[in-house]
């Protein structure tokens, strides 16, 4: 059935979907309509599950881990301050390998209070051992909800669904709601080996020495490794089911491409417009965008950047001091790459200033006018 | 792809206005967009909210800058902003009021429609008299003019989407269809 569903919904019908169990939620800002509607189908029984209204985002990623540790499927929703409150219990979360999906709404981080997007807030959670989609539309926010669950219940290791605001959240597009019985049937209960039950007595989260600890995070790293495997596998099961495909990139116009971008978030498919745009021009321009960024698609990056003669990493997103974190990314994974292309960095649209087709043209001008990048960050549409 | 802008003020249902159309733009197979001015709504103070429709996929996701059209739900505002600001050349601005399109200044460098939703709306008892609810009303309008959807697909959106008074809401449609 085709709903036009604005992105906030689309995560929630991704969750009810997923016939989450548990969603433990702070309902007030920055909180959105995602737990809104999960609340109301709660009310009305048409989600099975328990929703606990919580006091804080910390106090709801706690509850969804003693939730997931039980062996419920858990689901919760935030943004900004909100996923920034919930940092050390994300730790908890993969460390204690617990499979809950996080639905992050990519809004700048306070002060300047901001409602608007930009990356800075999930990046900020980039190495706390979750798995990362960041989504380009709502059709892409319901569809890797229900691929989330798969993989990260598969690996147990917790997993975000990333998207911006406004642009996404806010935004209603056309969304094909899949037959709930078909998602049953592509994604099976939640049944953990080990899960806290009087049945069967088990010690969670408990003190680890240094003869423990060190094998623990060795083998969240080794089974991170499987995920991109495994996310490929997923979205071609997902795809012979739904007929819709989802993988570690989205590649547009890349095979024979001079210049290509890397980008992510909505700005991923406005690049596409712009990639059109310089083609009609007789520019070869394409498109590389980011879906995954934890784990990192080395070998995907690898063999796509590695074709192209140029490279322009667009960062919705800062590490201060430092670059854009995709150009980071992008430029050490390219590390010995021999006839690795120059890879260029731009940092556009922080706090939601918007990113269109002409803001790729402009970078592409600055790209194409130069044989390597001269400066550590070219800013697009800063101020001065 | 054409892309319409939305202006309003809050409480009035301006972005429902743009959200209905959309659904029942989808309903004929079309790919649609429609958001709200991104940023805080309040009461009385001046809303826009947009629409972008294409027979393909939208990969467009920056704002719309430049409409082909602009619907006005408050006549107040054709005096209190520049609701032509990036409209191109002309474009169809189909404005809620009881005066006729000559009467506009920007009549000649656009096709001004109008129609008096306001008392459509007032007739359907929709919202009160101080505050009558026009947005189905110039959703109907809106169709007839620029031919979007059918109206019968129009009407099946409003029933979906209002809750209170679906059946007013759809003649309110209508009439401003007939009228427009």
């Amino acid at each position: 059935m085709k709903k036009v569903i604005m992105g906030n919904h689309a995560l929630s019908y991704g969750a009810m979907l997923s016939r989450a169990q548990v969603i433990p939620a702070y309902p007030i800002t920055p909180q959105t309509q995602v737990v809104e509607l999960l609340s109301e189908m709660c009310a009305s029984k048409t989600l099975d599950a328990k929703f606990i209204k919580v006091e804080s985002e910390h106090s709801a990623m706690a509850s969804c881990i003693s939730a997931s540790a039980a062996g419920a499927r858990t689901f919760t929703a935030t943004s900004a301050q909100g996923l920034a409150l919930m940092h050390e219990m994300l730790h908890w979360a993969s460390g204690g390998r617990h499979p809950v999906v996080l639905g992050n709404i990519n809004r700048a981080m306070a002060p300047g209070w901001s409602i608007w997007t930009d990356q800075n807030d999930s990046l900020s959670e980039r190495d706390t051992g979750w798995m990362q989609f960041y989504c380009s539309s709502n059709q892409e926010v319901l569809d890797s909800v229900i691929q989330a669950y798969k993989v990260g219940e598969a690996l147990m290791i917790p997993a975000m669904v990333i998207l911006d605001a406004f642009a996404l959240s806010h935004t209603y597009e056309v969304v094909e709601i899949p037959e709930q019985d078909k998602v049953d049937a592509f994604l099976p209960p939640f049944k953990p080996e080990i899960r806290l039950t009087p049945d069967d007595p088990h010690a969670f989260g408990g003190l680890t020495g240094p003869e423990h600890y060190f094998e623990l995070r060795y083998k969240l790293q080794k089974d991170m490794e499987k995920a991109p495997a495994l996310i490929e596998g997923t979205g071609l099961e997902f795809e012979r089911l739904f007929g819709r495909r989802l993988g570690l990139v989205d590649e547009y116009k890349c095979g024979d491409a001079d210049l290509l971008f890397v980008s992510s978030g909505t700005a991923g498919y406005t690049a596409n417009v712009a990639v059109d745009l310089l083609r009609d021009e007789g520019i070869k321009a394409g498109n590389l965008r980011m879906r995954v960024v934890r784990p990192f698609p080395f070998e995907t990056v690898r063999r796509i950047l590695g074709k192209a003669k140029k490279a322009a990493v667009v960062d919705r997103n800062i590490s201060y001091g430092h670059h854009g974190i995709f150009y980071q990314e992008v430029k050490s994974a390219l590390y010995g790459v021999k006839k690795a292309p120059p890879v260029f960095g731009y940092i556009t649209g922080l706090g939601g200033r918007d990113i269109t087709p002409d803001t790729f043209k402009e970078i592409a001008a600055h790209a194409l006018a130069k044989d390597g990048p001269d400066e550590e960050i070219v800013w697009i549409g800063v101020k001065r | 792809m054409v892309e319409i802008r939305f202006h309003g003020r809050g409480g009035q249902g301006t972005v429902v206005a743009s959200k209905v159309l959309a659904d029942a733009i989808a309903k004929e197979g079309n790919w649609v967009q429609a958001y709200p001015e991104f940023g805080v709504e309040r009461r009385g103070s001046p809303v826009v909210a947009f629409i972008r429709i294409d027979d393909k996929r939208i990969y467009d996701k920056s704002r719309i800058y430049a409409p082909d059209h602009v619907v006005v739900l408050d006549p107040t505002l054709v005096e209190a902003i520049d609701i032509t600001e990036g409209l191109k050349e002309g474009g169809t601005i189909i404005i809620n009021t009881d005066r006729k399109p000559d009467e506009f200044p920007f009549r000649g460098r656009f096709d001004v429609r109008t129609v008096h939703a306001t008392e459509i709306a007032v007739k359907h008892k929709l919202g009160n008299l101080a505050a009558p609810i026009v947005n189905t009303a110039i959703t109907g309008a809106v169709v007839k003019v620029l031919g979007l959807t059918k109206l019968e697909s129009l009407a099946q959106a409003i029933r979906e989407a209002i809750a209170i008074k679906p059946e007013d809401n759809v003649k309110a449609a209508q009439e401003a269809y007939e009228r427009a």
